[in-house]
């Protein structure tokens, strides 16, 4: 497999964007959220596939109307976004599954970075760029809203809107990741760059720069190591990110 | 005693069709430390809630125009390896210089000689003791001179001389601030030593008013189903 700059570039911002924004799920135990999330993106990318339309477009429209669902749910009943999840979870890979084109199933549960257009590669790093921005800007009032809705709330903080936002965000690094290292593995790419940071480090700032490097090495790593390998890139993506999380076990900092 | 900052008029507030706080009146004077007791479950947080517009309610609270409210929760989870340190935590939603930060650490009681503020301010906020915690959460809510702080004092976890210097920290930052503060209290002995008002609350408002005034042997039974007023009487400071 020979790569070349439309895969590398769009890499290194998704991968600093999952790992920047991967940071505040975990703080927020929306760690198996992202990884649910990302089979939610499933049936918008098989119907993008089947009508033959963008599938980020399509992965995003699904994920966005399944985050809607969720946090309109939410605020009706009392049931907690983790059993929401479950449930659109289940049923998205379910319906994702079934409408799949059978040769395409296996690009979008693993991803193929190596079948990035430049029209792809170029809205990822874009996204990535808003998506990294928007999250800094807002991150100090969802931190404080992570470890007290109340006390936020009485600092005027709008916590359901900031919710929202970050949900939206979450939905887009997920569509994005989805290109590079497909549905099922997703989840990979937000959640151990930040356990991995939050073992040695123990400032906000120092935890979430670090989460970010680490999920660019980890996915640009990844791609580079299975293009000499010949192998399937979201696979490595993976196995490169845990081996880090092994080595970061020597260094941890109570 | 100033002009009034705050007016609560029939406030109640309903939970699942019951009446957690029922009838409550009571108005709080610039200056002016109130405090609110009560039994466990008598509804005192859910005021404050009630107070900081957290939850529905039904009723008036009229607070003054353009009042900023600093808050105390009683208590905040926050887990050992959470990754953010003191200052950064204190600078969350508010900015502020080092200067103010030290003068406020300082006026909680966290000081120390040399560089010791500094290096306060770099530690885990997860691995501060409960007492620590408590005076950094008090600290967090005297970020940008809030005109009002509404306390709500914890039960457990913070030692008893650690308490006491918390109330009389209350009466130094009130003596030169002119701060305006309602806590909840479950000690007697604090509402009779350091404050102007009481209210107290067992689901509905048992009584308001000056402490030595209202909490009479009567009042005192009717709240707590008990006589514990004994108790009270006995420690003079």
């Amino acid at each position: 497999m020979t790569l070349n700059y439309t895969q590398l570039i769009p890499a290194i911002f998704i991968g600093l964007a999952a790992g920047y924004l991967g940071s505040f799920m975990v703080l927020r135990r929306m760690v198996l959220v992202g990884d649910a999330l990302s089979h939610v993106a499933l049936p918008g990318l098989a119907l993008a596939l089947l009508f033959n339309i963008n599938p980020f477009l399509g992965a995003f429209s699904s994920l966005f109307i399944g985050i809607i669902a969720v946090w309109l749910i939410e605020n009706k009943t009392e049931l907690s976004t983790e059993s929401l999840i479950g449930l659109f979870f289940t049923f998205s890979l379910a319906v994702g599954i079934l409408i799949t084109p059978r040769e395409d199933i296996l690009d979008a549960l693993f991803g193929d970075i190596s079948k990035i257009t430049t029209t792809d590669a170029y809205i990822s790093v874009i996204l990535s760029i808003i998506l990294i921005a928007v999250m800094f800007a807002i991150s100090r009032k969802f931190i404080l809203s992570t470890i007290s809705s109340d006390l936020a709330k009485s600092s005027r903080v709008k916590v359901g809107v900031l919710n929202l936002v970050f949900l939206i965000l979450v939905a887009i690094v997920v569509a994005l990741g989805i290109k590079a290292i497909g549905t099922l593995l997703m989840g990979a790419l937000v959640i151990i760059p930040a356990i991995t940071s939050r073992n040695i480090t123990s400032s906000l700032k120092g935890y979430t720069i670090v989460s970010a490097i680490l999920g660019f090495i980890s996915l640009l790593g990844g791609i580079i190591l299975a293009g000499q390998l010949n192998l399937s890139p979201g696979p490595i993506v993976v196995l490169v990110s845990t081996g880090i999380f092994l080595v970061s076990l020597l260094f941890v900092r109570k | 005693m100033g002009e009034e900052i705050l007016k609560v008029e029939k406030l109640t507030v309903e939970f699942y069709g019951q009446k957690v706080v029922k009838d409550v009146n009571f108005s709080l004077k610039k200056g002016e430390v109130l405090a609110v007791v009560g039994p466990n479950g008598a509804g005192k947080s859910v005021l404050f809630r009630a107070l900081l517009g957290l939850i529905p309610y039904s009723g008036t609270i009229r607070w003054q125009k353009k009042i900023k409210i600093g808050y105390v929760p009683q208590k905040l989870a926050i887990e050992k390896n959470f990754p953010l340190t003191v200052g950064e935590f204190l600078t969350l939603n508010k900015r502020s210089s080092k200067e103010e930060l030290r003068g406020i650490l300082k006026l909680v009681g966290l000081a120390g000689s040399g560089d010791w503020e500094n290096a306060f301010l770099h530690k885990k906020i997860g691995q501060l003791s409960m007492g620590q915690f408590q005076r950094v959460l008090i600290a967090h809510s005297l970020i940008g001179k809030p005109d009002v702080l509404l306390f709500d004092e914890p039960t457990a976890g913070v030692d008893v001389s650690g308490e006491e210097t918390i109330y009389q920290l209350f009466k130094k930052m009130q003596k030169s601030d002119k701060l305006t503060v309602i806590l909840i209290s479950h000690d007697l002995n604090v509402v009779h030593d350091f404050t102007d008002n009481v209210l107290c609350l067992n689901g509905e408002q048992i009584c308001f008013g000056r402490p030595h005034e209202v909490l009479d042997h009567k009042t005192i039974h009717k709240l707590y189903g008990e006589d514990i007023s004994e108790h009270a009487h006995h420690h003079e400071m």
